[in-house]
């Protein structure tokens, strides 16, 4: 067990790409930790540095005390598990899972001893004797995942390793994955581009863009207060709403409609001049919709109606900026009808022009 | 007068028919065109069964008067066998060399970068050939010789070696960019160094790359006339493809009947390195290699 420490991390690529942007992280010892961000954003390339597949440009890395920076990845004592498995297909289960040990020289005997309680415990049993190419894509994954526990690291690195899995299985394969941590308590760091996935495991989620941190935190504080526009429009499973606007007379307001500001953001925004560009943010299923007048509410068409299982995403058009709404399937209304729109104020986030939430109480949580 | 309906109605049916003619001319003389190759490469071989077999064997393919007598005075002439034996060392040598030397190496390119690194791998390639070739031999000769090594199956097997690599290092470099790194990497974060990484990982998955090219290096020791018959002086280091032109009868003919016995031995091993090695890494020779 390990925590890991970074300290203005950055990895530059020849080329001039810096995959890991002067990035300072601690992850704490046995935590869930997941990078998220959309691709290309470089959360391989930090997994890979934390590893010692890449070497560092500048900053340090430490591994529990040790400054491990310099350190050959073999002796960091970490495992990763690969977004293909890297399994090796000459082998069966059993000498895949114990190919650590043989590495370590552990007696033969012993290691497939290990090997054999670790399939276990991974309910791999019965696919001892297979080849990766005659195991499922849940199975082969499990296999992985055997191998790094086998290797008992200090630290699991994860790249992506959902994300080859079916939609179904990838549920079940999570909590899965949940429950081991869990048990072993070995500190992880977790890579997905899903946000639903990083919100589910993680007992912390930084969200990456360009090789730098956007923010950092629980998956309660990312999804209700993200620090700026790039963390809101992407966390959350139908995006946040985000309308360009500005600040007219205490309040918000985009084309010819007008919103109360929100709670949080009330006080700060009222001491500011007319006329200061910001962007109002809401959930859809914190906007509640009606067919009759309410105040406070805007009024527009409905344009799209989409079904999302147990309830409905409205797209409203109030000019060419759409104002979705999460509403239960009872109330699908029709196309072209004129409905009400009232964000909960309590819930409602307003930015600044750079991006950046505001808040009355403490200066946003600020990340890159 | 007489001719003219005739020609008429001729010119006719070759207006109307001549697309049938051509394809039938067309299938006739591709026919015959096959015929004619399928003959020219069968024959030898046909010879190669038969003659062994017969007893007065000749230069033509004729059914034998079947005997085995011609086997058993190949296998009572000691340097027939030793040249067999012989033979099978070179092979044998010349293809580990091959393999240890063109995976590492193959490993090596596949892996590091390094600026011009196809150049370099074309160029050897370009350049292989001279090297076992007839007009680079003088020079070889020399060299061999300042390296002691005349009169050495070492000799031969370096010389033939070195002529080899290149293609071997070309071939093989094609199998190990097409393994994961993730595999390797794999391996790496659970401590393994280089070496065992390549003998754990990286060959067994390039194995059927490995096997076509033991293949390879055995048949071009084995039918490699030149290089043995001039850097071997003693007639008992001799293999078999030098000592095969050295069977004579005492009246200066060239002894036939050991010829060709001589000749199906020498080619049975070839033909079933390929068969095992080809049930057991399953890659076809139909003119490429199948990974
Ligand atoms: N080997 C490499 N050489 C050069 N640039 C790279 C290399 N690997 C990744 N990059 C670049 O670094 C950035 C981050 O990539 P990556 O870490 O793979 O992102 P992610 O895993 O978040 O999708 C991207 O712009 C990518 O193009
Ligand atoms: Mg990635």
């Amino acid at each position: 067990m390990a925590s890991i420490r970074t300290v203005k991390l950055t990895k530059e690529y020849p080329g001039g790409v810096k995959g890991v942007d002067d990035l300072t992280l601690d992850i704490v010892d046995g935590e869930f930790f997941a990078l998220l961000g959309p691709s290309g954003s470089g959360k391989t390339t930090l997994l890979r540095t934390i590893a010692g597949l890449e070497s560092v440009t500048a900053g340090q890395l430490f591994i529990g005390s040790r400054d491990v920076t310099q350190l050959d990845p073999g002796r960091r004592n970490v495992a990763m598990v690969f977004q293909d498995y890297a399994l090796f297909p000459h082998m069966s289960t059993a000498d895949n899972i114990a190919y650590p040990l043989k590495v370590k020289k552990v007696h033969k005997a012993q290691r497939y001893a290990t090997a054999e309680e670790t399939a276990d415990a991974l309910s791999l049993q019965g696919l001892l004797g297979r080849r990766p190419s005659q195991l499922s894509g849940g199975q082969q994954q499990r296999v992985a995942l055997a191998r790094a526990v086998a290797s008992n690291p200090d630290v699991f690195l994860f790249d992506e390793p959902l994300s080859n899995l079916d939609a179904r299985l990838r549920l079940e394969a999570r909590t899965f994955l949940k429950q081991l941590q869990r048990r072993l308590g070995v500190t992880t760091v977790f890579v997905t581009h899903d946000q639903a996935e990083a919100l589910a495991l993680a007992d912390r989620i930084a969200i990456m863009d360009k090789g730098r941190i956007q923010q950092l935190g629980t998956p309660r504080d990312v999804f209700r207060a993200p620090a700026n526009t790039f963390v809101a429009a992407f966390i959350g499973s139908v995006p946040m709403t985000l309308i360009p606007g500005t600040l007219a007379g205490g309040r918000f307001a985009f084309g010819e409609e007008r919103l109360e500001l929100p709670d949080e953001a009330a006080t700060t925004a009222a001491a500011m001049p007319d006329g200061t560009a910001v962007t109002y943010g809401a959930r859809p299923e914190y906007i509640s919709m009606s067919s009759d007048s309410r105040p406070g509410a805007i009024a527009g068409p409905v344009q799209v109606v989409e079904h999302l299982g147990a309830s409905l995403l409205v797209s409203v058009a109030f000019g060419d900026q759409l104002v979705q709404a999460v509403v239960d399937e009872d109330h699908e209304p029709e196309i072209g009808a004129t409905v009400y729109l009232l964000p909960n104020p309590r819930r409602a986030l307003l930015f600044d022009a750079e991006g950046t939430r505001m808040a009355d109480d403490a200066p946003a949580e600020a990340g890159g | 007068m007489s001719a003219s309906p005739v020609a008429e109605r001729s010119t006719a049916m070759s207006r109307f028919d001549a697309q049938p003619i051509r394809h039938f001319l067309g299938v006739i003389g591709r026919t015959v065109f096959v015929a004619f190759m399928l003959a020219f490469f069968t024959l030898p071989v046909l010879w190669l069964v038969f003659a062994p077999f017969d007893k007065t064997p000749g230069l033509g393919v004729s059914l034998p008067e079947f005997t085995i007598a011609n086997f058993r005075t190949l296998f009572k002439s000691s340097s027939a066998l030793s040249a067999l034996r012989n033979s099978l060392i070179l092979a044998g040598g010349t293809a580990a060399l091959v393999l240890v030397a063109g995976s590492l190496a193959s490993y090596a390119l596949s892996r590091v970068r390094i600026p011009g690194r196809d150049m370099l791998l074309y160029v050897l390639l370009l350049m292989s050939s001279i090297v076992t070739g007839t007009a680079a031999m003088v020079p070889t000769f020399q060299l061999v010789n300042e390296l002691h090594l005349i009169d050495k199956m070492l000799g031969v097997v370096l010389v033939i070696g070195a002529g080899t690599l290149p293609t071997v290092i070309f071939i093989l470099k094609d199998f190990m960019d097409n393994i994961p790194k993730s595999y390797e990497e794999s391996a790496r974060l659970f401590g393994a160094r280089p070496l065992r990484i390549l003998w754990d990982v990286v060959v067994p998955t390039a194995r059927s790359g490995l096997a076509a090219i033991a293949v390879w290096a055995v048949v071009q020791v084995w039918g490699n006339f030149l290089v043995p018959y001039i850097l071997l002086r003693s007639p008992d280091k001799s293999p078999a493809a030098v000592v095969m032109y050295t069977f004579y009868t005492e009246g200066g003919q060239p002894n036939l009947r050991l010829i060709a016995a001589f000749a199906l031995v020498y080619s049975l091993p070839v033909v079933l390195v390929y068969f095992f090695v080809s049930r057991r890494y399953g890659f076809r020779f139909y003119g490429g290699i199948k990974r």
